[in-house]
């Protein structure tokens, strides 16, 4: 499936909001993350709410554009900026004045990089058919000769998805959310893209029909050659989609590696916890396994902890996790994680 | 006899259930026709027992719930069956009867407390008013201790500063925390937890199942816990009720209901979900289909256009009860036939 061929790279990628009234750089939801994802690939992204997954999703697409680093998209530069906040000894953080950061139109790019979004309701407008939501990305892109040419790709999407081909003339509302769900997936297919943010495709959908839509963007990828950054927060989902996976605590990476062996060898206290936290629908198992319960809630983005993000409820902390700050580093081939314990 | 977290003793009936549930019916009365949320259901409850209801959106599963506790909203109404608590009917209750068993009695507890919570009145002073509601005797500050002792037990730290705190002071985990010590704060004999972690992130949910999973075995509550995900089902409850469309499809102990289920939907929701300790990959086999339109149920059993061993007499006609085992029962056509091809080989065999 996957290629060596690597599609999409980023680097040290910050994304800070700024917050008014606050000084300093406001909420550090991306906090110097690097990736890269092989052509045909799905990475997986998982984290609680508030980690800096969506963001992180979005701002590769640059629908929020970057405070810093670079992204590489099959090998040309969309994004380059230095970062404007310097961090001195004690954590504080103070502006200084970088060149523009440098970067490219996105029309073309727009066509190549596409994204499904978690809630289906919520993306479609619903005053327009669907006919009209999908055809307006094949308009915007000039994908058809003419008028028929359009109406036949149109329903050639709608089949794709698993919907009758005469729902074009249908509003949102007439669906279900599985149904609007696979609308959404084919207003993301219309401009026949390389790569898709699928952002928590599933999360608002019914048990039942999850498993649908989870084997409709498995068959895509098949026939499509697709590429995929898949971000979820149900671990168990991820790790079925997923070559390899992320974890992200707090803004940051903490851990990336192979999907089996992430369930099999995790490094990173964080991705323990994760994953002793997710129930299994097996009693047996659920009786048997011992969990790891982590105290205390995310910190806050606006003002994370100094050192290791995650020092303030990790079990295993020591006075250097609070001092300094984690690399990340390939521990093993293939299997990068950042935490001070590791390198002993 | 137990003792419970304040040192009351728990009254059981003797040899009583806790709640008897006995063919149940809830309709709304929609301007569109009416809609059969719960279609005749029926189900008991032991002290000290947990109970999972499984099912989709819009299968009945919280309306049911409602109904326990006088809370259906119009145009929803019970139409039919019964509701035993303690041997008391809980349907005859006059509106007064239903306050007072309402908290003290039975308590819920819902997914989202945000919407729960008053925003403009401090954490402290909502606990005070639960307990108040139903003991008009007690003093603030006696009342303000119970309170303090409560949060406590929820694993809420710094009591005496949260007590003066907003809701929107705390975290989402926090606040779950707060509604079920204010759910608990009368010590009910029954609570109903109606999607308790669904909001919540896995490592809070996690904490808020183990604090309930610890609070269970101190009070010895009955609890009705409502929720589609499967995992939590098998980690917190001894018995499971499977809902599709209003009506319960399987029922039995949460073991049987993993391991020997007897509905083809129970199986169907088994197959279709990924398991996170998966040794290897394996394609999801889903249901296909979509759930069912309540305003125009298909005749017969509810599951038949989705269910892949459909067959003419599923379309037509609503499947018995058959009973798989000690308490373990399933709603299904393929179980009749089962049965009936049993009784034949024994009956061979004898004559």
């Amino acid at each position: 499936m996957a290629e060596d061929k690597i599609l999409l790279e980023v680097k040290d990628l910050k994304k800070y909001f700024p917050v008014k009234g606050v000084k300093g750089p406001g909420v550090q939801a991306v906090e110097g993350v690097s990736l890269f994802i092989r052509k045909g690939e799905t990475l997986g992204l998982v984290g609680e709410s508030g980690c800096g997954k969506t963001t992180l999703g979005r701002t590769i697409l640059r629908l929020h554009e970057p405070t810093s680093g670079k992204i590489v998209y099959d090998g040309t530069t969309i994004f380059e900026g230095e970062d404007p906040w310097q961090r001195d000894g004690d954590g504080h953080m103070t502006k200084r004045r970088v060149p523009k950061p440098k970067s490219v139109d996105m029309l073309p790019y727009r066509r190549k990089m596409q994204i499904i979004f978690q809630d289906p309701s919520a993306s479609l407008d619903p005053r327009m058919t669907v006919g009209e939501i999908i055809g307006e990305a094949l308009d915007i892109h000039k994908l058809y000769g003419s008028k028929a040419e359009r109406a036949d790709r149109i329903r050639e999407l709608l089949a794709m998805v698993g919907l009758n081909t005469e729902h074009a003339n249908r509003y949102p509302h007439e669906f279900s959310g599985g149904q609007q769900q696979r609308v959404g997936i084919a207003r993301a297919l219309a401009v026949k893209p390389e790569f898709i943010v699928c952002d928590e495709p599933i999360s608002a959908l019914d048990v039942s029909i999850q498993s649908q839509v989870v084997n409709m963007l498995e068959d895509m990828q098949e026939e499509l050659g697709l590429t995929y950054l898949f971000i979820a927060h149900d671990l168990s989902v991820v790790r079925h989609i997923s070559d390899r996976i992320g974890v992200m605590y707090l803004g940051s990476l903490v851990e990336l590696a192979e999907s089996y062996e992430l369930n099999r060898h995790p490094l990173h206290p964080y991705t323990k916890t994760l994953l002793s936290a997710v129930p299994v629908p097996d009693p047996e198992v659920s009786r048997r396994r011992q969990r790891i319960v982590l105290e205390g809630d995310i910190p806050s983005p606006m003002d994370p902890p100094h050192g290791c993000r995650f020092h303030t409820r990790c079990p295993y902390a020591t006075e250097l996790c609070g001092r300094e700050a984690p690399a990340f580093r390939e521990v093993e081939p293939g299997h990068w994680a950042a935490c001070h314990l590791l390198n002993k | 006899m137990d003792r419970n977290m304040t040192g009351k003793t728990v009254q059981s009936a003797p040899g009583g259930k806790l709640l008897e549930v006995k063919d149940l019916r809830v309709s709304f009365f929609t301007p569109a026709g009416e809609v059969k949320a719960v279609g005749g259901i029926s189900y008991d409850l032991d002290h000290g027992e947990v109970m999972g209801i499984v099912g989709e959106s819009g299968s009945g599963k919280s309306q049911e719930a409602y109904s326990i506790m006088g809370l259906l909203q119009s145009p929803g109404k019970v139409v039919g069956g019964s509701i035993t608590f303690e041997g008391r009917d809980v349907l005859a209750f006059s509106e007064e009867e239903m306050t007072q068993f309402r908290g003290s009695e039975v308590a819920m507890i819902f997914q989202n407390p945000m919407t729960c919570l008053n925003p403009v009145y401090t954490v402290g002073d909502q606990l005070i008013e639960a307990l108040k509601a139903h003991d008009k005797s007690i003093s603030r500050e006696a009342a303000a201790k119970r309170a303090m002792e409560m949060l406590e037990l929820v694993g809420i730290n710094n009591v005496r500063k949260r007590m003066k705190q907003y809701p929107h002071e705390f975290s989402g985990g926090m606040r779950q925390r707060v509604m079920i010590a204010m759910g608990l704060i009368c010590h009910p004999k029954l609570l109903i937890a109606d999607e308790p972690t669904t909001a919540l992130d896995v490592t809070i949910q996690a904490q808020i199942l183990e604090l309930m999973k610890d609070l269970q075995k101190k009070t010895r509550m009955g609890i009705i816990f409502i929720t589609h995900n499967l995992g939590v089902v098998a980690e917190i409850c001894d018995k499971v009720s499977v809902m599709y469309a209003g009506r319960i499809v399987e029922q039995g102990p949460v073991d049987d209901i993993f391991y020997r289920p007897g509905h083809p939907y129970t199986m169907g929701l088994l197959r279709s979900m990924p398991r996170v300790d998966a040794e290897s990959y394996e394609r999801l086999i889903p249901i296909e289909g979509t759930p069912v339109d309540m305003l125009d149920p298909p005749e017969g059993c509810p599951f038949a256009p989705r269910c892949e061993k459909c067959m003419k007499i599923c379309l037509k006609r609503m499947p018995p009860y058959v009973e798989l085992g000690d308490g373990h029962r399933a709603a299904c056509w393929l179980r009749v036939e089962d049965q009936i091809g049993q009784k034949r080989e024994e009956d061979g065999i004898h004559g």
